[in-house]
């Protein structure tokens, strides 16, 4: 690892005015993605700005319709928190197969998302739960969140401050884990919401999707056999060691219907 | 550039002048001199770097001592009670849950911090818990009967 100029950062309006003054700056948050990039020498930022030391971005709030869970908030703290597992279970179970224990104690919810690893857990919750990234400047709808592998919306020094799910009847996330890293090889989160429902992928393909056949076939009858002639096309998708394409294009149907079967 | 960075390590006050980019399991063995938290593989995988920061198990190789400022860390060294062994060590040591040990120093920090979120403790949850603990000897199975005969509800 190259050195940096350390900072700690003690509110979001004093980490983006470090960041506004410092040459090539990045933002770290739990690190886990960041700290092994910086070993690797991957990138040599001239300063490190951490967020740990500021205050409220750590905060579960619920209000009738949506659930706001603060940008710095861990997988661990996430998958324990009551007000979560009790108005969408699916999250607190996303966000308690992440990784392992001692990721999950560290890797939060903003890092994920500004991370958007094509096999990252996450914006498979934020597209299939309809939620908005809020930033220090404005508000993101997921969808155009999440623009292509490792590419999000977010322009220069913009920070996460939470995100706002919507919250579903019912939903439910399925992955089949990559053994070693747990990372999705596929996953699948769908979610009713009254008049919609919604089907995300993340995993197989170079950035978090939606897919609208399966959508329209779970409108017409929601159950696991809906999807059954669905077929998904295969050369868009993802391949390496762990699977090619036309397995990743399988996984997806089987498991959206493990999903809907859970959502019952 | 260099900072001052001060943690409270097994109870004792510690402080060193350190580069930015030393990482938290450098701080500990390079210049404080506790050398049970060991280094596997360096990339986040193996767990044999686990401590306690603030009472949560994390990989002190994937964290800066930087972000450990004013925080409170326990490392292996910091679980007996002079010559008596803390009960999960015990139960390693019966239960021959290790073999080279190298990775044990990580299991038993990870165990310690395991048994004591899970009130009930099964075989299952145990070896879901280890998901971030690599170890290339013992075959794991001594591991787990360590950790069930080690939980104090065991
Ligand atoms: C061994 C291992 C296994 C893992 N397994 C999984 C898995 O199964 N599933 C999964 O989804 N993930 C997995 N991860 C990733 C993990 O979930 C982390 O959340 C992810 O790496 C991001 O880490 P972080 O939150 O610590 O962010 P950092 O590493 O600190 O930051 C990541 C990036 O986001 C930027 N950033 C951070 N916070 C903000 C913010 N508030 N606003 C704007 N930009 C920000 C940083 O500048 C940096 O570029 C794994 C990681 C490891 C090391
Ligand atoms: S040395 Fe830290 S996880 Fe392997
Ligand atoms: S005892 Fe040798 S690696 Fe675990």
């Amino acid at each position: 690892m190259y050195d940096f100029n350390y900072h700690r950062a003690t509110s979001l309006e004093s980490a983006a005015e470090i960041y506004s003054q410092s040459e090539d700056p990045v933002y770290l948050a739990g690190g886990m993605t960041l700290i092994p990039t910086l070993k690797q020498r991957l990138a040599r930022p001239t300063d490190v700005i951490d967020l740990g030391g500021v205050d409220g971005l750590s905060d579960v709030e619920q209000s009738a319709e949506t659930l706001s869970i603060g940008s710095m908030t861990t997988h661990a703290a996430v998958a324990a928190n009551s007000a979560v597992s009790s108005v969408i279970p699916a999250l607190s179970a996303l966000a308690g197969g992440i990784g392992d224990p001692h990721v999950r104690n560290k890797g939060t919810l903003g890092g994920s998302v500004a991370n958007n690893d094509p096999a990252a857990d996450y914006p498979a919750a934020l597209v299939g739960l309809d939620a908005t990234v809020v930033t220090t400047q404005r508000e993101i709808p997921a969808e155009e969140f999440f623009v292509g592998m490792f590419e999000t919306s977010l322009v220069e020094g913009e920070l996460i401050s939470h995100v706002r799910f919507s919250i579903p009847d019912r939903a439910a996330y399925m992955k089949f884990a990559n053994p070693a890293s747990r990372y999705a090889i596929v996953g699948v989160m769908v979610a009713k919401f009254p008049g919609q429902i919604r089907v995300a992928v993340t995993g197989a393909g170079p950035a978090v999707f939606r897919s609208g056949e399966m959508e329209q076939a779970l409108a017409s009858e929601f159950s696991p056999g809906a999807i059954d002639g669905v077929t998904v096309a295969p050369d868009e998708l993802n391949s390496d060691i762990h699977a090619g394409q036309e397995y990743r294009a399988n996984l997806v149907r089987v498991m959206a219907a493990r999903a809907v079967e859970i959502c019952g | 550039m260099t900072l001052t960075v001060k943690m409270t390590l097994n109870g004792n006050a510690v402080s060193a002048e350190v580069e930015a980019r030393t990482l938290l399991v450098q701080f500990i063995r390079d210049y404080i001199g506790l050398t049970g938290t060991h280094v596997g593989c360096d990339t986040s995988q193996c767990g044999a770097c686990v401590v306690h920061v603030d009472g949560k198990a994390i990989k002190s190789c994937t964290i800066l001592a930087a972000q450990c400022q004013d925080s409170t860390v326990v490392t292996i060294e910091g679980l007996a009670d002079g010559d008596k062994l803390h009960p999960m060590q015990e139960a390693f040591r019966d239960n021959h849950g290790l073999q080279c040990g190298f990775c044990t120093p990580g299991m038993v920090m990870s165990a310690v911090d395991i048994v004591a979120r899970h009130p009930h403790l099964n075989e299952d949850l145990v070896r879901q818990e280890l998901e971030g603990n690599l170890c290339r000897c013992t075959g794991y199975h001594n591991i787990v009967k360590a950790i069930l005969a080690g939980s104090p509800r065991g």
